[in-house]
């Protein structure tokens, strides 16, 4: 079940910002201090990306700025202006799931689901530079990130089984 | 019991039955579409913030609110004294700005004569969007008159410490329970001083004192609390979105708060981000939220900071613990006394049975067989925030396991002998079960030296003994820790546990559509433990329907059946149970309705998975797809029989499960930085039957990331001004994937007697139990420094000192 | 969740110039933000309240790794992943990966960089023990010019330094030492956390002398984050077991570190010692070897 977004911006917002998201160009008013997680979760209304923290430390947020994992709760919107983004919702093309989704499933790398976008977008991204990454490097890869359900057992598990079935269109080192 | 057997599997590849099932959950949370509360987002929604108190211990001389008022987007500004100015009409107070906790006492949902702790709710603000309401708590002036804080538990009955109840009339810091007590005990007292004191007196016999805390801790979810409230003024229906683990208990506890009816109450918990126990509470800033629905006539939501959830939401442990063991010198046990001073902070505010003031704390006794035991709990109130009861501690036997597992250790220092060999001399044995422990338990059913024994193989543990002494002449600390637990969980049965006067019992709904398909409705609230997943599989095991074709309904009052929510492990024991009971109710009634059709009597029918069948005649029979067709159709039913397979079942447990499991964690440590390095963690447990192998491991692995956590960084101090230490993720320090390594699981299987389907419940047993693994593992790598214990955390600062002889106190700041 | 406070002005500055021109126009409330992983939480937490931010990002003038003449030149807004993988920053000093390995983690790393670090000046940084270690220097603009400040003449104290309002620290430079051989030692609570006590080293050692060295102290409140005396005293001698111990000993009585959640202040300074004393011994072999 999911909700509208409310229309009840109190003044008037004073800036435009304009940034790709997930392929599509997204032109939306805000205040020049709007946190980008905000920006994205309640201004263009994409909620798979969380927040968990006030100092940047736990990784809910994690989205791609320009091709890079980025904490999305210590960058304004403003910043993002003009920059691609991509969020848990642009994991998926054209009706496939990435690996890395399917990975998290077929591991059991989640439980609240809470901190999983965020994993699963650095999981992509340590895919992305290095196909056959050792489990330390994934779990230092993963290490501004923090799990209360996991242990984070089945998440390194779950970028290991990402990493071992490929898309078809992802080159296999 | 039968052991368990596996599962055939159903169209779409799962098991019908217990078995290895991917989560159906799973499919919106990868692709993003879980909704959660600060999802949620209504039509003309306001949104919240709380002024919250600097100061531990002030007087509140005055609140200005008119500059937040004036700033333009702000709505609403509320203080404690608005709400003194709203009548109640309940019985729990005349006006609304006091509300009941948990445990009968009462707590400020905003302050209005002091604050006590730090982060206390002041002022509530309701504005057009959650930057103006964050800009307008910076406009409100209060004039507060600081007041010495009692920061240190162990002075708080000193003579002339600062009285915080007075709002109560108490006249010093001490706390009466429902009972009029204020002080807990259990066990047989005279009988443990008196043991204790021949064995002092015994030259074959040894006793050891320990001092232990357990310190201030925060279950600290991933999603902090929050919710979203709105009173339809026409229809006078309350609908809640919010963080609970507990839907239908915090139904009953706005009815009684608000004085709403609680017909047109509707609590809605959808995706919760984690729970471990501190979305248990009913916190003022839930309260606020409906408060400010019934002001603003708009909804409104709320969402915690992640400081405001580690400072003011429910915090866990807190007790300072001295325990004596007396045992022969052949290490066999014989008494066990402890003395606790439990910080209770500023409102008595756990949440745990009435009858168990200090929670399930008394089953202490632990795993061994020994006849005398003993445990007085006096609590007291401090400036610190309310709780005690939450992350995942099932109501206290995390303390419990922790004390007598690092007493055990310092008994085998004291002997010299090694902890396996001890433990094993002492361990209960199978033909003991049931077992009624000297406090009063009555443990189910075990076979404790055998879990051992897998655990200790899994690990290697003669070699890793032969290792650490290699490397220990090589100047080198490495260290084995073992904990063996016995966890009760499934609260509870009616007649000794409820809360707040509501019974412990599960409700439970199943319907079975014409076309076969179900439908399950719980009273339980998932917070990631895969409700969805499981409970399908309970009833496919009972019935043959196909997990996938069972759809699990939980989370809103409207829609699912009266029960006491998800915490203390208790959804599989309790609710888990009501399934299979709902399950069979089902099966015995299309058994009247498959004779009815096959035209014999019931008792001539036999089931086999998913279909009746005429005994002798296999290939008469009908499926439960079929019957539950003939069961809406023309079929003429036998007398009594009135169509449809629905049935409903509450499960009132006859007894708590106990779930075990003996763990074992090796350390190394670097003795001049005091870095301790979990380089394994062996985990073995019993949970009995287990309906979703996978499910369970993910369970455990949680929990074991927990206890490395608590015993290495997790804590929340303060110093004597009264502020709190662990208010951020920078302070409050959770572990990574670094710090966590790949476990090593294994499991033994001892059905529940008295359970359904022999299952005991395992959410929390790995944060009970692997606690005192990892600190006996750094006091075993410690052992050549002379270093008995040190308490948690372990962090490098503390290994260092207790090397020093001088370990750190861990519950103020560090000087 | 905590938001920032309101603000005026934000604006993209296209160039260093432009950057030091936006500066002065909004004047003394005005911030730059590069990765923005130190300001931003603090805009949040309210602690920081700029009425005009001025995005550096976009300067790739400042985003180079490079060897000039005799020295390493690294721009302000080069990102710590970036120090982490540099081949030329490893060839000449290893210290830099080990350093950059336990700031932070890795998705702040991505953003955080050398500039941002240098300036917010914490007295915990990393990256200021390593820079008094080594001896660097950073480079600061104005509207009239630059000048360079030698890294232990940077800091006036905790979170101050020498850039002033309308001023921009564009570059860091470090000596390249053929020869030296460097380490990087850390405790910290958790991974990820700021450092309880860290020390970075080089030696340069020439026919079984220490011909140089340098010892940076991040945590200790070492001033400068140095303790040239610990220095001077290893020059010039053979780096014996002995000699390294006697420095670490001058390293730490150098310090004068306060107690606090990450630890006591007699802890600290007992890593102030011990972590010297590795680092040096590290740093002694690997130039040893080379």
């Amino acid at each position: 079940m999911r909700f509208a977004v409310p229309s009840n911006q109190a003044k008037e917002p004073d800036m435009q910002v304009t940034m790709t998201i997930n392929g599509e160009s997204v032109t939306k008013e805000c205040e020049p201090r709007t946190l980008l997680v905000h920006f994205i979760r309640d201004i263009v209304g994409l909620r798979g990306t969380h927040w968990g923290c006030d100092t940047s430390n736990c990784g809910t947020c994690v989205l791609w700025v320009d091709g890079e994992p980025v904490k999305s709760c210590t960058m304004l919107a403003a910043m993002a202006d003009g920059r691609e983004v991509r969020t848990v919702e642009g994991l998926e093309q054209n009706g496939q799931l990435d690996p890395i989704q399917e990975g998290f499933r077929e591991c059991h790398g989640l439980q609240c689901g809470f901190c999983t976008p965020g994993m699963m977008m650095t999981g992509r991204w340590i895919l992305d530079n290095n196909p056959n990454p050792s489990e330390e490097e994934i779990r230092e890869g993963i290490s501004g990130q923090l799990c209360r359900c996991t242990g984070y057992h089945n998440i390194v598990k779950s970028i290991q089984w990402a990493a071992e079935h490929p898309a078809e269109n992802e080159v296999k080192a | 019991m039968t052991a368990v057997e596996e599962a055939p599997l159903s169209p779409a590849g799962n098991p019908i039955g217990f078995g290895n099932m991917k989560r159906v959950e799973d499919q919106r949370f990868i692709r993003g579409e879980g909704n959660y509360v600060d999802d949620v987002n209504l039509p003309g929604m306001l949104h919240s913030a709380i002024l919250r108190s600097p100061y531990a211990h002030a007087r509140i001389k005055s609140i200005d609110t008119s500059a937040a008022e004036a700033l333009p987007g702000v709505v609403a500004v509320i203080t404690g004294k608005t709400l003194e100015g709203i009548p109640r009409p309940s019985l729990l107070g005349d006006n609304f700005a006091w509300m009941p906790t948990l445990s009968y006492d009462t707590q400020a949902v905003l302050a209005t004569d002091k604050v006590r702790f730090q982060g206390q709710e002041v002022a509530f603000v309701v504005a057009t969007d959650r930057y103006i309401a964050k800009d307008a708590l910076e406009l409100i002036d209060v004039d507060y008159e600081q007041l010495e804080p009692v920061m240190d538990a162990k002075k708080a009955m000193e003579p002339g410490a600062p009285v915080i109840r007075d709002d109560k009339g108490q006249t010093d810091n001490s706390i009466t329970d429902v009972h009029g007590h204020k002080t807990w005990e259990s066990g047989n007292a005279i009988g443990t001083a008196e043991a204790i004191a021949q064995a002092e007196n015994d030259p074959n016999c040894v006793v050891v004192t320990q001092e232990i805390m357990y310190p201030r801790v925060h279950p600290a979810p991933m999603e902090t609390c929050g919710s979203v409230s709105y009173l339809d003024k026409v229809t006078g229906q309350l609908t809640m979105y919010t963080t609970s683990q507990a839907p239908h208990a915090h139904r009953t506890v706005y009815a009684m708060v608000a004085g709403l009816p609680e017909h047109k109450i509707r609590i809605i918990s959808p995706d919760v981000g984690g729970g471990f126990g501190n979305k248990v509470g009913v916190y003022p800033g839930y309260v606020l939220s409906v408060i400010g629905t019934i002001v603003t006539g708009k909804p409104v939501k709320w969402m915690e900071d992640r400081g405001e959830n580690l400072m003011s939401t429910s915090f866990a442990r807190d007790y300072h613990m001295t325990g004596t063991i007396a045992a022969t010198k052949e290490g066999k046990i014989l008494a066990v006394d402890v003395d606790v001073l439990a910080d209770h902070g500023a409102f008595n505010g756990v949440a745990q049975p009435t009858n168990y003031p200090a929670g399930f704390f008394h089953i202490f006794s632990g795993s061994y067989d020994y006849p005398h035991a003993h445990c007085k709990v006096t609590p007291v109130y401090t400036n610190k925030a309310p709780g005690g009861v939450a992350y995942a501690c099932s109501f206290r036997i995390t303390e419990a396991v922790y004390l007598i597992e690092r007493l055990v250790d310092c008994l085998a220092a004291e002997l010299n002998m090694d902890p396996a060999e001890l433990r094993l001399k002492n361990l209960l044995r199978p033909e003991q079960f049931p077992y009624t422990s000297p406090t009063g338990w009555e443990y189910d059913s075990g076979e404790y030296e055998k879990t051992m024994r897998v655990a200790m193989e899994i690990a290697g543990y003669d070699e890793l003994r032969k290792e650490q002494e290699e490397k220990r002449a090589r100047g080198e600390y490495m260290g084995i820790g073992f904990s063996f637990f016995t966890e009760g969980v499934g609260a509870g049965p009616r007649k000794d546990m409820d809360i707040l006067g509501l019974g412990m019992a599960d409700g439970i709904e199943l319907r079975v559509h014409p076309t076969g398909k179900a439908v399950l409705r719980l009273s339980v609230q998932s917070q990631g433990q895969a409700h969805e997943t499981t409970y399908a599989q309970i009833v496919a095991h009972e019935l043959g329907i196909n997990p996938e074709d069972i759809e699990v309904v939980h989370g809103d009052t409207d829609q699912t059946p009266f029960g006491l929510g998800t915490y203390g492990s208790r959804s599989t024991p309790v609710s888990g149970a009501a399934a299979a009971v709902v399950s069979r109710k089902v099966k015995e009634r299309a058994r009247q309705v498959a004779a009815a059709a096959l035209e014999c009597s019931p008792d001539d029918l036999e089931w086999e998975l998913g279909r009746w069948f005429v005994k002798g005649d296999k290939e008469r029979g009908k499926t439960i797809t079929e019957i539950a067709l003939l069961s809406h159709g023309s079929l003429e039913l036998p007398e009594g029989v009135e169509g449809h397979l629905d049935a409903t079942a509450v499960y009132n447990p006859p007894n708590l499960t106990y779930p075990y499991g003996c763990y074992i964690c090796v350390v190394d440590v670097d003795p001049g930085t005091g870095q301790v390095k979990v380089r394994r963690f062996i985990a073995v447990d019993d949970c009995g039957t287990r309906i979703n192998p996978m499910v369970v491991e993910g369970q455990v692995h949680g929990g074991l990331a927990d206890g490395i956590g608590m015993a290495l960084m997790e804590l929340i101090a303060f110093d004597e001004d009264g502020n709190n230490l662990g208010g951020s993720f920078m302070d409050y320090l959770l572990p990574t994937a670094m710090e966590c390594p790949t476990y090593e699981l294994g499991e033994t299987v001892t059905p529940s007697p008295h359970h359904p389907i022999g299952a005991k419940g395992v959410g929390e047993s790995a944060t009970v139990g692997s606690p005192p693994a990892v600190v006996n593992a750094v006091m075993d790598a410690l052992a050549p420094f002379g270093v008995r214990h040190a308490d948690m955390p372990l962090t490098p600062a503390n290994v260092w000192r207790a090397i020093q002889g001088n370990p750190i106190r861990v519950d103020m700041a560090v000087e | 969740m905590q938001t920032p406070a309101p603000l005026e002005e934000y604006v993209r500055a296209t160039s260093v110039a432009d950057a030091i021109a936006q500066l002065e126009k909004y004047g003394e409330d005005a911030r730059l933000v590069a990765g923005g992983h130190s300001l931003i939480p603090m805009m949040r937490l309210r602690l920081a309240r700029p009425e005009a931010l001025i995005d550096i990002n976009d300067l790739d003038e400042l985003k180079s790794i490079k060897v000039e003449g005799n020295e390493i030149v690294i721009g302000a807004m080069v990102r710590h992943r970036e120090v982490l993988d540099s081949p030329l920053l490893f060839e000449h000093y290893p210290i830099f990966r080990e350093c950059e390995k336990v700031i932070a983690d890795p998705v702040v790393r991505n953003r955080g960089t050398v500039g941002g670090s240098y300036c917010q000046a914490d007295p915990s940084e990393d990256l200021s023990a390593l820079g008094s270690a080594l001896r660097g220097s950073v480079v600061i603009q104005n509207s009239t010019g630059t000048r360079t400040v030698p890294m232990r003449e940077f800091h006036f104290g905790p979170y101050m330094t020498q850039v002033g309002d309308g001023e921009i620290l564009t570059e860091v430079r470090f000596p390249i030492r053929p020869g030296a051989g460097s380490a990087y030692e850390k405790v910290e609570r958790r991974v990820g956390d700021w450092a309880v006590t860290s020390v970075g080293t080089f030696v340069v050692v020439k026919n079984g002398v220490v011909e140089d060295c340098g010892i940076g102290l991040a945590a200790v409140g070492a001033e400068h984050f140095c303790v040239p005396a610990a220095e001077e005293f290893l020059i010039g001698k053979a780096p014996t077991e002995e000699n390294l111990v006697q420095a670490a000993t001058l390293a730490a009585e150098g310090c004068n570190p306060s107690s606090d959640q990450r630890g006591p202040a007699d802890y600290k300074k007992h890593l102030a010692k011990e972590l010297t004393l590795r680092a040096l011994r590290r740093s002694v072999q690997s130039s040893q070897g080379a």
